[in-house]
């Protein structure tokens, strides 16, 4: 045990606010309608902005008709894309790359002539109300020369098929692959069974309450945005690329956000914007955006298609393993390939094989833009990978739990590329804590054998994650920590809350450090791209773990200048002296030598030795770390009404040292939410003959409400991170990872129909149950 | 709503009401919606927009002690309404609701962005439950909050929080 761990717990009889769950630090501000998100702060007498959306799936727009909108009274200016600049510019929110291969695709305009999907930018209107930019927008006529389009990815890769970007053939955004051993060879071993499976996941959006929104004005010749968004110092690196102006003419500011999953870690209208307040003389222009736009105009989960082959030895080992996947990039590149390469990226580790052939192909097609999502293609693998193990267990006549227990991740596993090691025993860990809470034996057993219209099963699934983005890109934190007079802290991070609890767990782990109450720490949640040290903001599941090292260097240099100011104060040896509970203590006979709160102010006032307390660091973080766990679903199948709802399920996992176990709880229910949506019922559909999209709205997407959960149970496994800073790693996005799987391969139990695609609405489950003779 | 819209000229109309214990009166346009008035002309910013169609709740207020989705609800409606949204939830000397503080203790509050509305629904159930001394099961409290949409919770810390909060008040009730 290392000596952090020791002390975190508690074995040094220190008293600890790591591990505790204590309240959110915005809950007050949250439950009394005080906290103020960015619609809330703008002005009243601000421009209101509105983009006119292609209607066509793929063509050029041959012009815009503007007369009759300017009309319009209340109009302030019309945009088109033929008056925007040609400054082509990355969306995704990635730390930016000086190398320029490692640069995010540049593939968006302001607005665009060439609209490759429906519900494209062509033209904007600002007006002085919400009302006239609407009826402006009505207004406008819009000539298109129609193209050919296509919204499937296999038929996008044919030769004849439309092509959406000149630099990309055959719509090939990018294909990458994996080789290891030499699988055409070790397929030929005798005796081997050969398992083969084609899964598709869907196309699914973020569905956070807050729609994105933003308002942009000029102060002192800057541009000020104030934005819905989970990175500001990325929003500002792409506002100055897509505007063509140094990034520090641009000042971006993040209030409270009505969440993200991913939608916000894109740079959305945040550049639009920008650039139409730029254009009304620096005046203040929001942009709102309406659910519908939204669904349709911002980003969504890709779609991806799987093809997977197994060849099993007799004794349930893995011989060699084929992986193939086409990922649904939609019109523009956004995020890319991560996505799709991230979920080949967990193949080869999670069962590992030595004989692996794996492709995976990022495709173009005339739909809306996909990008990341909580969980970043892992969702999707997973449901390929775990509803193949679960086949390939059945072909081989072997118990699932038992396959898995053989083939799956081993302790001290080291993966080559990131360098991560699996420290611990983590997925069998989780298994058998999941089984046995899960009562999954006697379930699976009592559910073997049934009959009738009305029947019961249990699945599982495991999964793989890790925690941040190293080696593949930049991971960085920076901190700066302010002491008070009454010996309070302000903490300044660049990672940003949006909804799980950052905030508060960062005030946890600068308490814990400090030596000071949780209380005493006042985490300034707003992000200001002016004041806020630089961080890269709110994506994987990186910010608990990458902050934590800032946080905790920080902390300890504010530590040390108040015990140097200490040592100037009271004449005692720094080595005696530490900050317990706020104050400043003899450690060697717990002698009780002042406050904090007196210290901070003598060296404020001081005549003879002033000085204002602060700290500061910036820390590069060349380590990542595996977070795994896994799901326990049991569902009731209503097989005539082709109806599948979940009864039970439990989630568990090891990330780590928990923080704050109550939000780490509260943060796997949103995942499990979200999954049980993914597995049951969320698509966005889009319509073959002219690819809008159809349900692009709360009512017609099914989102889950609270009538379609089951009590959402959780457990961990707190195996202390050893590379981490407080022993914790991730937990954003592996909640979402496996529970489709799991509810698939309950579903499986159930009927005996292995279901290859989700959502298992009863669209599917009709064909399907139809197939299986059960109806 | 009495007037006529006659022309754009005439498009306004004066709405008197109760906000959150206190008389308002303003001149509204005809065509805003209650969402639209509550957050512009009173500055009420706890009534979220997330659809603006009725769709998922974020905005929703209580109207004569009933919810309504303020979106999909006239500000002219409002006339002679007595309207409470969560900014008035809050005791005169700032002490919190139970149902607030159930919030924050159960960590039903994620983003915090449907809470507002959340919140509201609660106190009618609540208000309702006490009224007629029923204990709703955990079903029941399911299908009363199925109206709000909420992407971080998973609704489980929210049930907990309206669970826990109506078993002590009708266990006070019972005591009394």
């Amino acid at each position: 045990m290392g000596k952090r761990e020791e002390e975190l717990r508690g074995e040094s009889g220190r008293e600890h606010v790591i591990g505790k769950s204590v309240n959110r630090v915005d809950a007050y501000e949250k439950v009394t309608g005080r906290a103020k998100y960015t619609d809330d702060l703008c002005g009243r007498s601000s421009y209101v902005a509105k983009v006119l959306h292609s209607t066509i799936a793929h063509g050029y727009v041959k012009s815009v008709d503007t007369s009759e909108a300017e009309k319009i009274p209340g109009v302030v200016k019309i945009v088109t894309c033929f008056d925007v600049p040609e400054n082509y510019f990355p969306t995704a929110g990635h730390p930016w790359s000086t190398q320029e291969a490692h640069q995010d695709v540049a593939d968006r305009l302001l607005l665009t002539r060439h609209v490759r999907y429906y519900g494209d930018d062509v033209a904007a209107v600002v007006a002085e109300d919400d009302v006239a930019a609407s009826r402006a927008l009505r207004a406008l006529r819009v000539e298109y020369e129609e193209l050919p389009f296509v919204l499937d990815v296999h038929k996008a890769m044919e030769d004849e098929a439309p092509q959406l970007h000149e630099k990309y053939p055959n719509n090939i955004l990018a294909h990458t692959s994996i080789r290891n051993g030499d699988y055409e060879n070790a397929i030929k071993e005798p005796g081997l069974t050969k398992v083969e499976g084609w899964y598709q996941t869907p196309t699914v959006q973020h569905c956070h309450i807050e729609n994105p929104v933003c308002y942009a004005y000029m102060e002192q010749g800057r541009i000020v945005v104030v934005t819905s968004t989970q990175l500001p110092h990325i929003c500002r690196r792409v506002v100055g690329q897509a505007l063509g102006i140094p990034w520090g003419q641009v000042r971006v500011i993040k209030p409270y956000i009505g969440g993200g999953f991913g939608n916000k870690q894109d740079i959305l209208y945040e550049p639009l914007c920008a650039y139409l307040c730029t254009q009304v003389g620096g005046r203040t222009v929001k942009l709102d955006t309406s659910r519908e736009e939204t669904f349709v105009s911002t980003r969504v989960r890709h779609a991806i298609h799987f093809h997977i082959i197994s060849y099993v030895r007799p004794d349930g080992t893995y011989a060699a393993r084929k992986f193939e996947s086409w990922s649904d990039q939609g019109a523009y590149a956004s995020h890319g390939h991560s996505i799709a390469a991230k979920g080949m990226g967990c193949f080869p580790q999670l069962y590992p094989c030595s004989n692996i052939e794996a492709d995976t192909y990022t495709v173009f097609t005339n739909k809306s833009v996909s990008g990341a999502m909580r969980g970043y293609g892992i969702p999707q693998a997973m449901f390929a990978v775990e509803s193949h193990t679960e086949d390939v267990a059945r072909a081989m006549g072997m118990d699932s739990y038992e396959f898995r227990m053989k083939n799956v991740i081993p302790k001290g596993f080291r993966d080559g590329f990131s360098k991560n090691v699996n420290y611990y025993d983590s997925i069998r860990e989780c298994m058998e804590k999941g089984k046995r809470e899960f009562d999954y034996e006697r379930r699976r057993r009592e559910y073997a054998h049934q009959t009738g219209p009305i029947r019961r099963g249990v699945g599982m699934a495991v999964f793989w994650y890790n925690t941040g983005v190293w080696p593949i890109s930049l991971e960085t934190s920076a901190c700066r920590m302010v002491l008070n007079q009454d010996g309070s802290i302000q903490v300044q991070v660049g990672e940003t809350e949006i909804g799980q609890g950052a905030d508060t767990v960062f005030a946890q782990m600068a308490a814990e450090t400090l030596g000071i109450p949780f209380e005493s720490v006042h985490v300034v949640s707003s992000q200001d791209t002016d004041v806020t040290p630089f961080g890269t903001g709110a994506y994987a599941s990186r910010q608990t773990y990458m902050a934590g090292f800032s946080i905790c260097q920080t902390a300890e240099l504010l530590k040390e200048k108040i015990l140097e100011t200490a040592h100037d104060l009271t004449g005692q040896i720094k080595e005696n002296i530490d900050i317990v509970n706020g104050n400043i203590v003899r450690i060697t006979d717990g002698n009780h030598l002042m406050t904090l709160g007196e210290l901070a102010t003598e060296k404020l006032y001081s005549l003879t030795d002033n000085g204002h307390l602060t700290a500061e660091k910036s820390c590069q973080i060349k380590t990542n770390a595996y977070s795994f766990g896994c799901t326990f679903a049991e569902v009731e199948v209503d097989i005539p009404g082709c109806r599948v709802q979940v009864t039970d399920l439990l989630n568990v996992h090891d990330c780590g040292k928990l923080i704050n176990p109550a939000l780490a709880r509260a943060q796997v229910h949103g995942g499990m939410s979200m999954a049980i949506g993914y597995a049951l019922s969320e698509k966005l559909l889009f319509d073959e003959k002219t690819g809008r999209p159809l349900n692009d709205n709360l009512l017609d997407y099914k989102l889950c409400t609270a009538m379609d959960h089951p009590d959402l149970k959780t457990s961990f496994i707190e195996n202390y991170e050893p590379t981490s800073a407080y022993g914790t790693k991730a937990l954003g996005e592996p909640p979402v990872c496996s529970p489709a799987p799991a509810i698939r391969n309950a579903v499986l139990q159930a009927t005996g129909t292995a279901l290859n695609e989700i959502p298992m609405r009863p669209h599917l489950l009709f064909e399907e149950f139809k197939k299986a003779g059960l109806i | 709503m009495t007037e006529k819209r006659t022309s754009e000229n005439h498009q306004y109309k004066l709405v008197r009401c109760r906000i959150n214990g206190a008389e308002r009166e303003t001149m509204v346009d005809v065509r805003a919606s209650l969402t639209d008035m509550l957050r512009n002309d009173y500055s009420l910013t706890s009534v979220k927009k997330g659809c603006e169609v009725g769709e998922c709740g974020a905005c929703n207020v209580l109207i004569d002690g009933e919810c309504f989705n303020s979106c999909i609800y006239l500000a002219v409606w409002a006339d002679g309404k007595d309207i409470l949204t969560l900014e008035g939830l809050m005791g005169p000397d700032g002490k919190l609701s139970d149902i607030q503080q159930a919030f924050i203790d159960e960590a039903a509050v994620q983003c915090g962005f449907c809470t507002p509305g959340v919140i509201m629904s609660a106190v009618e159930i609540l208000e309702n439950a006490e009224k007629t001394g029923r204990e709703y099961t955990r079903g029941e409290l399911r299908k009363l909050l199925s109206g709000h949409l909420c992407r971080c919770t998973g609704y489980e810390n929210i049930l907990n929080a309206v669970e826990k909060t109506m078993k002590k008040r009708l266990a006070k009730k019972a005591g009394k």
